[in-house]
């Protein structure tokens, strides 16, 4: 049973209507990358499955269950992370503690258990501790040692964005909603990126939906492939199938021009 | 960086022998302007009455020449560059401070000039007088003013300018010298029963008047300027120690720190007299106040103008519930029996007004957070409620705290200012243990992105309501000890202005920061007063809030992260800053980008 | 590839549990609760105070069209003072706190105009002449401390994290009003009496007018037209309104955004001035304190109206004074609670909470900058 489905998915902002009865479904463990040219409400897409904004019509079922209209901490807590296309993490607090808030939705040490610092507490604070650490090794040695205790901000481009997936890692999430992971990136970095998503769902398990414009990563991690334009879905299937489908190849570059009827 | 560039005319001062004519201008309208305010608001008139040093300098007129020192002192500024020698001082300077006091003084003399001439203006302004002419003029008369008011801003703003030509140590001397002379002046009820203490009577320190004398102006100046230069590591030593990023260092001096407070703390309230310990005991209302609006405001972001209503709240339930004239609860509790009781009333309000404003905007939440501290306090007062609240008669007759079979209230100030620090402890070491905590970082995360923070499964409800349901008990706390304390609760102790003078405390001290906020309750309520409490300095008087709100702008203004800011806050304000740091150096512990992978570190 | 039965089971019982838990928040309820409330506490009273009314108690009918025609009058000032808070907030993002202040010095400042135009006998000799001075007196200073504040205080602070200007706003308005405090005193100074031209009543249609009330309400719609046409027809509106709408695009089409800025204040200013002459009309006593409550319910007309609407924000205002003016005898009085005008502050208070709370946007719909738009 696919572990994450929309069906007739509908949302509008004002009078565009940014989502038209998409149908999606991803089954546990696969990777699929949502595709389509600029404006096509691939964010929106995303915005409405982690909660961020309501749909109009339509489902998104997470394991069977209807998930539409609650808030993007219930969602995250049930199970869906996200990142964000502009990279959004909290700047001021350093990469350690970025990492360590991703786990607030998985610990419940309340305001009296933290005062008085029982034991249980301890614990847990030391575990969120260690397994923010373990997330960030999973980047190499890019986030660790003295960087764990940098501000956020002072990182590259690159790292902030590898930063972002750790916090969303740090949920312990079922399913990762990657929002244009390698934008801004040169080649090596997508190179590497493209391999660290591959990691992602072989050594951590989890099932990834990934946005991107980026066709060789598209092409170097999917398991299939969701074409999406002005809000409608115009094509799905593996990365051979979409590329030379016709309706694909005019969204991105239009229709040769008809010039008999010009004159 | 090894740049010589050559210093162009930067916008701090002049190379050459230039005088800019427009910048002197304005500087000295400026400090005319100031001059002119300073006078015609009666501050001039007011602070007069208290000598600073007997019999020459008065506090009127050290604040009204301390606009041309200010003047003065624009002009050496020097911006602080990277691999750049700041400018050497040059005559240039203190020849424009001169002519900026100059301007200042004619200005200050025309006002004084205007006033003689149009005396019947008393009736809308109460200050415009003969006597602040007298003043002003320095009791020679409008014409000599003339003379008389420039040359001596002149002097002033000279001198002012004139100490940059000596070196930093013997300038931080100079400097620290003349703040201890106004210091132990000014705070003369502290030290004089400091030495009463000791049984040593200081006789060549103070006179009469309370100010201190010549002969005790020069042997404070010439201790303190001498200990500054001597020791200069004495302060700098212990701030940089304090603020060590090295994590033992930092422990071990702010457990000294810690200890050296705590034995004052301890020790104070049994030699200060009835009256400072008062201030105390006020000064630690106000902090613990402040430290429930620190988690509300400094944790969690959100800024609550009307956080009195708590403390009513806290104040209101302890006489309800122990006051035997209390109109409609009968069995009259103690205040310990009384206390749960209060505390839940607080969360009770908290979620109250917590609830409604969860999905509001920062600036929004603020003016309704006043308007439901507005609420609260016309409600308590109104005659429709005052079956259970007293209206405008209040409560009274609410007794004090039995504790160790005394009872602590109003005629036991020692007792009440141990009362007061124990709670201020707690207060403390409860926002310190949250901070540090899961909830803390929820809090910070929430602060920094709240759209982003609910997205990573911060419940941001939870998060919210629990910042304002710990800052109403806090709150709590203050309410039911002044209840004790004062024997009676009325609401004019719980106007907005109350709120108002709470958030410069943050604000001004640290916003989220606990040893910030401390010193901030100590530094505003100690010297200037809170908003019906006289400070040590009484002559504030009328002018103390308005102190508070030029504070607040200029803190804003100039340091917003406050007077002993978190070291986040610091980088959350001044991130430009930072990151350029960041880039140019690495962290000593490091060898550099120790990575793996060759050469990978894109900036 | 892995599946997620791999994955240990705890996880997934924890997971079941949570999925559980997503439910419809207690929040919504509570929020429903407080409009329930609301709405039948109005109820009640409405109901209430017409059985009074039919039972010939209270007010008469004259009484209530009395206090009807005040409270427009007054709306009509609360809406001139929105006029700053929302063009302000509309531009910059922010509540200035000192707007208050700005008007409360036109009212202080003003009133030394008329003192010494009533003690020369101007006052009553030459009404119109007296009050047109005391207009431009109080706008002229109005305008100058609001473009003083936005040079010194809020330039500075232009793209500071969003709290910072406005917790120098309330900085601000401390320290001007206690600056007034310190150069006026502390006591009430008394306008003198409305010159005999406008001291009595006005019949309309068969109703008795205060004169004074009538002026302020003409003076407000004048004010109101002309303000349209400066926003609407000239350049320095259009230049407003575009710098309200996206900052830094105006820059780019050319527009001084200082100088435009600046103008916002001014003319926030300048309405500020004649709420003040307004106010001397209608109230007659000043002092430092004036500004305070007015201004935070002319803020809360502002929000009412629509925060950046300029009409919304005149709306806003006489919808406000109806509330605050009517609202207690209407309905609390309607409910048997006594002493009901005490709580007028409460009333105007508790409407601005409802107004954030439930309707943010005012009623006439928000016009915000592009940096601030959600």
């Amino acid at each position: 049973m696919p572990i994450l489905e929309t069906k007739g998915l509908e949302k509008a902002f004002g009078g565009v209507r940014a989502i038209q009865g998409v149908d999606f479904s991803i089954e546990p463990g696969e990777i699929v990358s949502i595709i389509g040219p600029n404006g096509a409400g691939k964010t929106s897409f995303f915005n409405v499955v982690s909660g961020i904004f309501n749909p109009d019509g339509g489902q998104v079922l997470f394991d069977g269950l209807d998930i539409s209209g609650h808030t993007p901490s219930q969602i995250t807590t049930a199970g869906i992370a996200r990142t964000f296309q502009n990279v959004r993490l909290f700047p001021n607090m350093t990469v350690l503690e970025n990492v360590m808030v991703g786990q607030h939705c998985r610990t419940s040490s309340g305001v009296f258990k933290s005062i008085l610092r029982t034991p249980s507490q301890k614990r847990e604070e030391a575990e969120i501790e260690e397994n923010a650490k373990d997330i960030l090794a999973f980047f190499g040695s890019r986030l660790i040692g003295y960087r764990l205790d940098q501000p956020a901000f002072v990182l590259s481009y690159a790292n902030r964005r590898r930063l972002e997936i750790a916090r969303a890692m740090a949920t312990e999430p079922q399913v990762l909603l990657l929002d244009e992971p390698t934008a801004g990136m040169n080649p090596q970095e997508t190179v590497e990126l493209t391999e660290l998503i591959g990691r992602l769902r072989s050594e951590r398990a989890f099932t990834i939906v990934i946005i991107e414009h980026d066709m060789r990563v598209v092409q170097g991690v999917s398991d299939r492939v969701v074409v999406l334009d002005h809000g409608v879905k115009i094509a799905e299937g593996s990365y051979g199938e979409v590329s030379t489908n016709e309706d694909v190849i005019e969204a991105y570059l239009g229709r040769p021009a008809d010039l008999e009827g010009a004159s | 960086m090894t740049a010589t560039v050559a210093p162009a005319a930067t916008p701090t001062g002049t190379t050459g022998s230039t005088v800019d004519l427009a910048r002197v201008i304005r500087v000295g309208t400026l400090v005319g302007v100031g001059m002119v305010y300073v006078s015609v608001i009666g501050l001039l008139a007011t602070f007069n009455r208290r000598l600073v040093i007997d019999p020459w300098l008065s506090l009127g007129y050290l604040v009204l020449f301390a606009a041309p020192m200010f003047g003065g002192l624009q002009f050496i500024k020097r911006e602080k560059l990277e691999g750049l020698e700041p400018e050497p001082a040059s005559i240039n300077d203190v020849v424009q401070a001169a002519i900026v006091g100059v301007i200042g003084g004619l200005i200050a003399a025309l006002f004084a000039t205007i006033v003689n001439t149009f005396p019947d203006v008393r009736s809308v302004f109460p200050n415009w007088s003969p006597e602040l002419v007298e003043l002003l003029t320095l009791g020679l008369g409008v014409g000599p003013a003339f003379l008389v008011l420039p040359a001596i801003s002149a002097v002033v703003a000279a001198a002012a300018a004139g100490t940059s030509f000596l070196p930093e140590r013997m300038r931080k001397a100079l400097v620290v010298g003349l703040l201890a002379v106004v210091a132990v002046s000014l705070f003369q009820p502290v030290v004089d029963d400091f030495f009463d203490w000791l049984e040593v009577v200081p006789d060549f320190l103070y006179t009469p008047t309370r100010a201190i004398g010549v002969p005790g102006a020069i042997a404070v100046f010439v201790l303190a300027a001498g200990l500054s230069y001597f020791r200069p590591r004495g302060k700098n030593g212990l701030t940089r120690r304090l603020g060590s990023e090295d994590e033992s260092v930092r422990r071990r001096s702010t457990i000294i720190t810690a200890v050296i407070v705590g034995v004052a703390m301890i020790a104070l309230p049994r030699f200060l007299g009835g009256i400072l310990n008062e201030l105390l005991v006020n000064v630690g209302f106000f902090a613990l106040m402040a430290l429930g609006l620190n988690v509300v405001i400094g944790y969690a972001g959100l800024l609550d103008l009307g956080y009195v209503a708590f403390f009513a709240v806290g104040a209101y339930t302890t006489g309800v519930l122990t006051s035997p004239l209390s109109p409609t609860w009968d069995p009259m509790l103690t205040w310990w029996q009384a206390f749960p009781i209060v505390l839940a009333m607080a969360a009770l309000a908290g979620l109250f007004v917590g609830t409604p404003v969860l999905r509001m905007r920062g600036d929004y939440l603020a003016i309704v957070t006043l308007g439901f501290g507005e609420i609260v306090r016309i409600l308590l007062l109104s005659d429709w409620l005052a079956p259970y609240f007293g209206g405008a008669q209040g409560l009274r007759n609410i007794p004090g705290i039995p504790i160790f079979g005394t009872t602590v209230n109003v005629n036991t100030p020692q007792l009440m200012v141990y009362m007061v620090m124990a709670f201020v402890l707690i207060a403390a070491f409860i926002s310190w243990r949250l901070e540090n905590s899961r909830i803390g970082r929820a809090w910070a995360a929430m602060r920094e992105d709240e759209d982003v923070a609910e997205a990573v499964g911060v419940d941001t409800v939870k998060a919210k309501l629990t910042a304002f349901i710990t800052g109403a008990v806090i709150a709590s706390f203050a309410g039911a000890l002044f209840a004790a304390k004062v024997g009676s609760v009325f609401t004019n102790s719980f106007e907005i202005l109350v709120s108002i003078v709470i958030l410069v405390i943050v604000i001004v001290g640290g916003m989220g920061n606990i040893p910030g906020v401390l010193v901030g309750a100590v530094v505003l309520i100690g010297i200037l007063g809170g908003p019906a409490q006289p400070g040590l300095l009484q002559e504030f008087g009328e002018y103390k809030l308005l102190a508070y709100g030029a504070l607040l702008v200029f803190m804003m203004l100039k340091r917003p992260e406050g007077l002993v800011p978190s070291k986040r806050r610091q980088r959350e304000l001044h991130q430009d800053e930072f990151s350029q740091d960041a880039w140019l150096d690495r962290t000593p512990s490091a060898p550099g980008p120790s990575v793996a992978e060759p050469g990978r570190e894109t900036f | 590839m892995t599946t997620t039965d791999e994955r240990p089971p705890a996880i997934e019982e924890k997971r079941k549990r949570e999925r559980k838990a997503l439910r419809l928040s207690w929040v919504d309820l509570f929020l429903w609760g407080i409009r329930v409330a609301a709405i039948i506490v109005i109820l009640w009273g409405l109901i209430g105070s017409i059985q009074i009314f039919a039972s010939g108690e209270g007010l008469t009918a004259a009484g209530w069209r009395d206090l009807i025609v005040s409270s427009l009058a007054q709306g009509a000032m609360y809406g001139l003072l929105a006029l700053g808070y929302s063009m302000v907030y509309g531009v910059l993002g922010f509540i200035n706190f000192a707007h208050g202040e700005v008007f409360m010095s036109g009212t202080l400042v003003g009133f030394i105009a008329a003192n010494w135009l009533f003690e020369n006998g101007v006052w009553e000799a030459n009404p119109f002449l007296s009050m047109f001075i005391v207009l431009i007196v109080a706008m002229v200073t109005s305008t100058l401390i609001a473009v003083t504040i936005e040079k010194v205080a809020y330039r500075p602070l232009r793209g500071a994290p969003r709290l910072i200007p406005l917790i120098t706003s309330i900085g601000m308005s401390f320290f001007i009003q206690y600056s007034f405090a310190g150069l006026f005193g502390v006591g009430f100074n008394t306008y003198p009496p409305p010159p005999d031209v406008i001291a009595g009543t006005v019949d309309i249609f068969g109703l008795q007018i205060r004169t004074t009330q009538l002026t302020v309400i003409i003076i407000a719609m004048i004010s109101m037209i002309g303000l349209w046409y400066f926003v609407t027809k000239t350049k320095s509106g259009r230049a407003m309104r575009a710098v309200a709408e996206d900052k830094e695009i105006a820059g780019l089409m050319g527009i001084n955004v200082d100088r435009t800025i600046v103008t916002v204040f001014a003319v926030g200013g300048a309405m500020a001035g004649v709420a003040a002459l307004m106010w001397s009309l209608l109230f007659r006593s000043v002092s430092f304190f004036t500004g305070f409550i007015p201004g935070i319910k002319a803020f809360t007309a502002a929000v009412l109206g629509g925060i950046g609407n300029i009409a919304g924000a005149m709306g806003g205002g006489v919808l406000l004074g109806l509330f605050e003016g009517v609202g207690p005898l209407l309905i609390l009085g309607g409910l048997g609670i006594p002493g009901a005008s005490q709580l007028k502050d409460a009333v105007a208070f508790i409407a601005l909470v409802l107004v954030l709370v439930f309707r943010p946007s005012g009623l006439f719909g928000e016009r915000l900058g592009s940096e601030d738009r959600v």
